[in-house]
């Protein structure tokens, strides 16, 4: 009991100063708290179907259930074929399990296959064909093309990343200069310019035989993502290879490795898992930059909750879709920064 | 290379390091080229067929819409070049106040997380991870269609003080104006169902500025929270022992070190709010994005002039923020930001 005291005078009554601030701090969180959770729990409604069920002064929450299904697999997605995406979700929680628990048992080659074999499950399960309904690319909507662009975007500008960043640490000039500039000029505009670009200027840079509409508008939009989130990427890898001992090229190279076993056994490993923080920010970045791509007239998570803030019988509810889809992206992020910043602390305390 | 690969006990020309150097970079550059050439080609066929000119004589023509925020004259009858100094000015004008607003919050939140107050610091925390774990996009709807949206009618305003006036059509300020009496204040008046006189903030911006001010504020808080934790302890208590007192020890010991920290990262943080304020395009606000990347491509068709562009505007944009900076940091490294 003393030390509870003592322990509260130290933390929040240490002197006059410090009292005042307490109390205000403490009026603050009195004054809102209360309020929030009547809202969101006490005082809101979570039964009925339709907007008839919403007369409380709290939150609508039926608004949110009855558009769940599009939130989640998109407004457009067949519902006979949903399951095809819950399998997805599956497959991308699996795969979060296995990183967590370390590399596979088995060979490399073995592993390998397994981990190459997961996109192409995933893209068949959205697409269909051999043997599942088609489902076109512009039905793809909700939280799973949200997840879809985010991993497309985090699989593919991860490698690129690496190789602009080995680019302009390079002895060539030329490719040193190009890789330079190509970084620079990605990360010195919004991504929403380049998602414009993506979908106004790339169709113009096909051959005129091409049919614009054979070229999909997410294809372009994920190539727009992709190439900006890389540039972003190699500027976190340039870190981890620059902090790497040049010692370790040196050793390798005089126990007689090739240029190429050096790289891949030697300094990307060492490089890569210094900076997989600066990594996982990335991603985090990336994953909340994915509602961009609303703007340029896809229906991604945010995209879907602000179509349905227009159903003309929900009218009046947009304070819960957003509160909703904040809570789903916040999660996400939440996790992912936690889990960067523990991977960082033990960074710091492992490795010298 | 033949006369240096001729000697005998060299190896073959093509092992030598200098030489496989060259030979892979004319390839890249050989390469970059073809495509380059296919990609223009190809778009020049497009353009022609499409009967697209290129250039960027269409700036000189009439605009021909209007624009509902602009610090210098614009009616429909201006230009296209015209529309896009406005929107330019827009951009300059929400990114400027957002920094300033960002710095001021992110400071002030950075030190609460620092304070002894447990309480205190708990409560920045909760900003922090809120307001960083959230996707500007959907802060910037929140506060423009679920807060902004549900103020009260021009007659039923709220007046927070004497003349300022906030409802649905945005917020309403007195605004001093000179006039032949001198100066005087420009105080709104309700006349039938709107405001007439003093300044008015649409709500566009106002809900932009906050969601930029607000999120940047939670990374600005970590970095200036970082960049006092890096000063070591011995340094504060040096100070202290030397007999200076707290808000000295602050002034001119922590501060000047801490800021050495801070500037680097903090420069990148004021250069992604720049960035995102491209994001009014979402709620219509006439930036940069919107009337040029938007309206104006859409009207005239020049795709490939407008994006150029306005991505050249954030370049340059992005350069004058580093340069400023760096200018700044030079300053600080040299004198610990005193003047």
């Amino acid at each position: 009991m003393n030390t509870l005291i003592s322990r509260l005078r130290r933390n929040l009554f240490s002197g006059p100063v410090d009292t005042v601030i307490t109390l205000a701090c403490l009026g603050l969180v009195a004054s809102l708290l209360p309020s929030l959770v009547n809202w969101m729990v006490f005082q809101a409604d979570f039964t009925g179907s339709d907007r008839e069920a919403c007369q409380g002064s709290g939150a609508c929450w039926v608004f949110v259930r009855t558009h769940l299904p599009g939130f989640i697999y998109g407004s457009f997605y067949p519902a006979g074929e949903r399951w095809r995406l819950d399998l997805v979700f599956a497959l991308l929680a699996l795969a979060g399990f296995l990183l967590r628990t370390g590399p596979l048992p088995g060979k490399r080659v073995l592993r390998l296959l397994v981990w190459g074999s997961g996109p192409v499950l995933i893209l068949w399960l959205f697409r269909g064909g051999y043997g599942l309904t088609i489902v076109e690319t512009r039905h793809w909507g909700g939280l799973a093309l949200t997840l879809l662009i985010s991993a497309v975007g985090i699989g593919f500008s991860l490698p690129l990343g690496v190789l602009l960043a080995l680019g302009r640490r390079s002895p060539m000039p030329v490719i040193r200069v190009w890789c330079t500039l190509f970084i620079e000029l990605w990360r010195a505009v919004p991504l929403i310019t380049v998602l414009f670009m993506a979908s106004v200027m790339l169709p113009l840079f096909l051959p005129s035989g091409v049919d614009p509409d054979r070229f999909d508008k997410l294809l372009r939009a994920l190539i727009g993502v992709t190439l900006f989130s890389s540039a972003y990427m190699a500027e976190v890898v340039r870190g981890g290879l620059q902090a790497l001992d040049p010692g370790q090229v040196e050793a390798a190279r005089a126990l007689g490795l090739s240029r190429m076993r050096t790289l891949l056994h030697v300094v990307l490993p060492q490089a890569l898992t210094k900076v997989i923080p600066g990594i996982v920010n990335n991603f985090i970045g990336l994953f909340k930059d994915t509602t961009l791509v609303m703007i340029i007239g896809m229906f991604d998570l945010l995209g879907t909750v602000q179509a349905a803030l227009t159903d003309s019988s929900w009218l009046g509810f947009a304070t819960e879709g957003y509160v909703f889809a904040a809570l789903l992206f916040w999660a996400v992020c939440f996790a992912m920064s936690v889990y960067s910043r523990r991977l960082e602390a033990r960074n710091k305390g492992g490795s010298t | 290379m033949s006369a240096s690969g001729a000697e005998p006990h060299r190896p073959a020309f093509w092992h030598q390091p200098v030489f496989r150097r060259l030979f892979w970079q004319i390839v890249f550059l050989v390469v970059t080229a073809l495509v380059a050439g296919w990609l223009i080609g190809n778009t020049r066929h497009n353009l022609e067929e499409r009967g697209i000119s290129t250039g960027f004589a269409f700036l000189q023509e009439r605009a021909g819409f209007d624009i509902i925020m602009s610090f210098i004259p614009y009616d429909e009858d201006a230009s296209y070049g015209r529309a896009f100094l406005v929107a330019l000015c827009n951009t300059l004008f929400v990114s400027g106040v957002g920094i300033m607003l960002a710095t001021v919050l992110g400071f002030a939140v950075g030190l609460a997380r620092l304070s002894t107050n447990w309480l205190l610091s708990r409560l920045a925390l909760v900003w922090v991870e809120g307001f960083r774990n959230i996707p500007l996009l959907l802060q910037l709807f929140f506060w423009y269609f679920a807060v902004l949206r549900y103020l009260p009618a021009p007659r039923q305003s709220l007046e927070p003080l004497p003349g300022v006036f906030l409802n649905i059509r945005g917020l309403y300020m007195p605004w001093p104006v000179t006039d032949a009496g001198g100066l005087t204040w420009d105080v709104p008046q309700l006349s039938g169902f709107n405001f007439s006189g003093g300044l008015v903030v649409i709500p566009e911006l106002i809900a932009l500025v906050l969601a930029l001010a607000l999120y940047t504020s939670s990374y600005i808080a970590e970095i200036v929270r970082a960049g006092i934790t890096a000063v070591g302890r011995g340094q504060h208590e040096g100070a202290l022992a030397l007999g200076l007192r707290t808000s000295q020890v602050t002034r001119f010991v922590v501060l000047p070190q801490a800021l050495r920290v801070i500037i680097p990262p903090l420069t990148s943080q004021y250069l992604n709010l720049t960035k995102n304020s491209s994001l009014a395009a979402a709620i219509a606000f006439p930036d940069l994005v919107l009337v040029f990347a938007g309206t104006i491509l859409n009207q005239t068709g020049q795709a490939i002039e407008v994006i150029l562009l306005t991505m050249l505007v954030y370049l340059v944009l992005s350069l004058m923020i580093s340069v400023g900076m760096n200018l700044f940091n030079r300053r600080v490294m040299r004198t610990g930001g005193q003047p």
